[in-house]
């Protein structure tokens, strides 16, 4: 095979890079609002009915919006297997943790109308209120730890020793990031309820998202303020050759002062990221408290963007940074798969995103539409 | 069984497989069947077909999500419990991974949303679409997963790269076309078709029995029957057997299965019965049927099939071979991209392919050029799986195979004649039959993975280097979670089958109003 030595191995990895970017914030910008709703489920809905119609906004489209997360893990595993490799064994109690929540989601959709029992449907709201509030907390924690290094090295043969322990990960700056990311995903939730659910549901879902729009904004900008004066970060010593092996551990890196901002100087446009993110959470603020529909959801979609790329582009060209021997650590250059099998992703990606976007555009068109009380109480298809 | 970081790692893994496989061979073959049944619907408009998608529906909704939700485990698990296997071949397993979410698990994750939600929002031919792209996307999805598994059996189309210490992916096609890959595929999906033909034949039966909903009883024994003849007879003759000598190590595979300890001389005789002994490497008791074994897996009369004495012979000189590319391979490593005497290389190109069987030996020493002559030996031996539960796992699936394809036949024969509901011992049969497409695909399982041990990718990495180094406790700590939420989940998810079967059918809704494609939503929406 030639064809893909069209692309060069240094321009594969940026646009893997950017793809697992798009990846995320397809998950978060999709799936995030499920997520969410599921952690404002006990506080928008307090009767049955009320619950019945906060589930029912996202009971027939969840389902493939979790696909961006099963699709994610996958692309990772593909285009940057270390990265797999180091952060789910790495972050291994954290992940059965998430794991579990993510199994209640799907289980609590399903089961939770199938019986009229009070105790029944209480219990599955409880395991849908953890679905969606435990994997949204924990993803922000998972980036906390990044930004700081996770304790790991490589073996001479790159197997992985992680000394990490699972109380270690729920530190402080990590536990802000993941109160970041759940406000940003109930923010989030409340736009989707706000434009797909009527009454008092989409009231509530208008409250409490701009509560959180607030908190959002807040511990972004604490989050950044610390990032710059009081994490540091990492920087490669050693000359890079982003056409190199991917073998991280023939590089020099150090820990220094605030080289996670310094991308910002070196490439001014990158600002774009963190001003998306402000802008996107005061669009949203602003449009539910006047109860704007769909631009509130779509500067939410914009503020999922922005937060999850400013994280990303504060990095670069580092995807997971070690702080236990900073030269195991990950990045761009050396531990993505090979030419051969980026090129292949590249084109089934190529062929195939466009087609979910298009099929995923048609069911929501179809799903068009607010769910009422009357809706729910007189459709015999809803959960 | 020690308890060691391997072992429970091993148990951790095969205990959430096999769950997880109670649920993707219904999905797969259901979602066909529904697929089957609203076409008739449409394209007959009688309303007991739409009652039927429906019905059975309900039964498919309350186990999908279970696949799905534990299908999530086996894809965070490669990275949490397998990180140095996901290092290793992350290159090449990880691609059909992807594919698999990009091709067919988002085909069918979106429209099952519709297939549930969508039957007064789309037109009759616009929800049958949204049927057949989740039984499509479920069963595309069941391709790449098997394509991945099929690597494993038989690694073809990659190489080890020295330089970054893993396989590496040198023809993609080589990959997707592997005849293990599609031996299986046509195999495990010809299985779920007919769990799902069993599954709504029992349970059609037992309505007949207790005289309930008869015209969808009826309807669906006939449409289970069928299905489930042409399935389970394609289970059994296209099935695994076309894959088997496609590779060295389903030699050893075959030959523990047939708990075939010498080379006989061709061709070789099945044994029928016996008990296998591992330790005396010999079979007690055994019964055989002169000639079918060397028919079966090699169609001539004349190959020999061989043994598993000989094949630890032919193991034993690949380790030998094997520490020679591990030589080689750390004096490429040790020079660092500068000059490399030529023979060293060439020693790796042609040992290269064999390093897997030194690693064989880490089990007794870190450095493979350093082991004794007995380790060798005892590694060599280490090549051979369990005999004697691979032995019955094997006659287990294809007894039941069998049985499956007598028990469609029949059926097949009563709902040709329409005399569905004449013997009412044979409905009982059907019913009682439920469980054992089941009992069969997770034997499949067995004989497939367990089979394959002690690889983890066959000849390329054993299974003990492929774990992650995470502590006994976490292990122990999730093994015991998953155990304890899984078996709740099992007995909700039996608990809610059993109400709805007992439910039975609804009454219809008010058909679907008739929708032209091309009508325009009152509002413009953005993309999602």
């Amino acid at each position: 095979m030639i064809l893909h030595e069209l692309l060069d191995y240094p321009t594969l990895r940026l646009i893997w890079w950017v793809l697992l970017g798009v990846l995320l914030i397809g998950f978060a910008a999709t799936d995030g609002f499920d997520l969410g709703v599921g952690a404002l489920l006990p506080f928008v809905g307090r009767t049955d009915l009320e619950r019945r119609v906060a589930i029912n906004t996202i009971g027939p489209v969840w389902e493939g919006n979790q696909v961006w997360l099963i699709l994610g893990g996958g692309a990772i595993f593909a285009a940057w297997p270390q990265l797999y490799a180091v952060s789910f064994s790495g972050f291994y109690l954290a992940m059965f943790v998430v794991l579990a929540a993510l199994i209640l989601r799907p289980v609590g959709f399903k089961y939770r109308g199938k019986r009229d029992d009070p105790r029944w449907r209480a219990a599955w709201d409880w395991a849908l209120f953890t679905g969606g509030f435990v994997p949204a907390l924990i993803f922000g924690v998972a980036v906390g730890n990044v930004l700081q290094g996770v304790p790991f090295r490589l073996t001479d043969e790159y197997g992985i020793r992680y000394e990490g322990s699972f109380f270690g990960l729920l530190n402080p700056f990590a536990l802000l990031c993941g109160l970041l990311s759940l406000s940003m995903m109930v923010m989030h939730g409340g736009a989707w309820l706000s434009l797909k659910a009527t009454g008092p549901v989409a009231a509530r879902g208008r409250r409490y998202g701009s509560i959180a729009a607030l908190a959002a904004l807040g511990l972004f900008a604490f989050c950044g303020l610390l990032t710059w004066l009081w994490l540091g970060g990492y920087r490669i010593t050693s000359p890079i050759d982003p056409a190199g092996p991917s073998a991280p551990l023939l590089k020099e890196v150090t820990r220094d002062g605030a080289s996670w901002l310094a991308n910002y100087a070196t490439y001014p446009w990158m600002l774009i990221a963190p001003v998306a993110g402000f802008l996107g959470i005061l669009g949203a603020f602003l449009g539910l408290r006047a109860g704007r529909e769909v631009s509130t959801l779509l500067c939410s979609k914009l503020a999922t963007f922005g937060i999850i790329s400013t994280a990303g582009l504060s990095m670069f060209p580092f995807l997971l940074p070690s702080s236990l021997d900073p030269r195991s650590s990950l990045t761009v250059w050396d531990s993505s798969s090979s030419h051969l099998t980026l090129f292949i992703m590249l084109v089934a990606t190529a062929i195939f995103l466009p087609l979910i976007l298009a099929y995923t555009a048609w069911v929501y068109r179809v799903l068009w539409g607010k769910v009422s009380e009357a809706s729910v109480r007189d459709s015999s298809d809803a959960y | 069984m020690e308890l060691d970081v391997v072992s429970l790692s091993r148990l951790q893994f095969a205990l959430t497989a096999l769950y997880h496989f109670l649920f993707v061979p219904l999905t797969i073959g259901l979602s066909i069947l529904l697929a089957i049944m609203e076409t008739v619907y449409v394209m007959t408009g009688r309303t007991v077909w739409r009652e039927m998608t429906r019905f059975w529906g309900t039964l498919f909704g309350i186990n999908f999500v279970l696949g799905v939700a534990t299908g999530l485990t086996m894809e965070f698990q490669f990275g949490m419990n397998w990180s140095y296997y996901s290092h290793y071949v992350g290159d090449i397993f990880g691609a059909p991974l992807a594919i698999e979410g990009l091709m067919a698990f988002f085909l069918e994750a979106t429209f099952v949303g519709l297939f549930f939600f969508g039957w007064d929002k789309l037109s009759r031919l616009g929800h049958l679409a949204a049927t057949w792209a989740v039984a499509i996307g479920s069963n595309f999805s069941a391709l790449w997963i098997l394509i991945a598994n099929g690597w494993m059996q038989n690694p073809v189309g990659a190489a080890f790269n020295p330089a970054t210490m893993r396989m590496e992916v040198t023809d993609f096609w080589a990959v997707v076309f592997n005849p293990v890959a599609q031996a299986k595929f046509v195999h495990t999906v010809s299985a779920g078709y007919v769990t799902a033909a069993l599954f709504v034949l029992g349970v059609s039966a037992w309505y007949v029995l207790k005289g309930r909903h008869l015209a969808l009883a009826r309807r669906s024994m006939t449409v289970a029957a069928s299905f489930g003849l042409a399935a389970s007879l394609s289970v059994v003759v296209l099935g695994d057997e076309s894959g088997y000598l496609a590779t060295e190590h389903q030699q050893m595979k075959l030959a523990a299965v047939e708990a075939m300890w010498e080379t006989e001389p061709a061709p070789a005789a099945f044994t029928a019965f016996g008990f296998p002994d591992q330790q005396a490497r010999e079979t007690h008791y055994a019964i055989h049927i002169p000639a079918v074994m060397g028919l079966i897996a090699t169609r001539s009369l004349t190959t020999e099939v061989p043994g598993i004495k000989d094949l630890v012979v032919r193991a034993e000189s690949r380790i030998r071979q094997g520490i020679l590319a591990y030589d080689a391979l750390q004096q490429i490593r040790a020079a660092r991209g500068a000059g490399v005497p030529s023979e060293v290389t060439a020693s790796f190109e042609e040992n290269g392919r064999l390093l897997g069987y030194a690693y064989l030996l880490r089990r007794y020493v870190d450095d493979p050029r350093q082991a004794t002559e007995e380790q060798i030996a005892k590694a060599a031996w280490d090549t051979v799986p369990h005999v004697p539960s691979l032995f019955w796992a094997f006659r287990i699936m294809v007894g039941i195979g069998m049985y499956m394809i007598l028990l469609t036949a029949v059926f097949f024969f009563l709902s040709a004649r329409r005399r569905l509901d004449r013997y009412r011992w044979l409905l009982w049969v059907a019913v009682w039959s439920i469980p054992l497409p089941w009992i069969a695909a997770e034997m499949g399982w067995i004989v497939a993975e367990f089979g394959r041990q002690p690889w983890i990718i066959e000849g390329v990495l054993p299974t003990a280097m492929a774990v992650s180094h995470v502590g006994i406790t976490e292990l122990l700590i999730t093994i015991a979670g998953f155990t304890l939420f899984y078996s709740v989940l099992a007995v909700v998810e039996m608990g809610l089958m059993l109400k709805a079967i007992r439910k039975g059918p609804q009454p219809a809704p008010a058909p679907a109003p008739m929708l032209s494609a091309g009508q325009a939503p009152p509002r413009a929406i953005p993309a999602e």
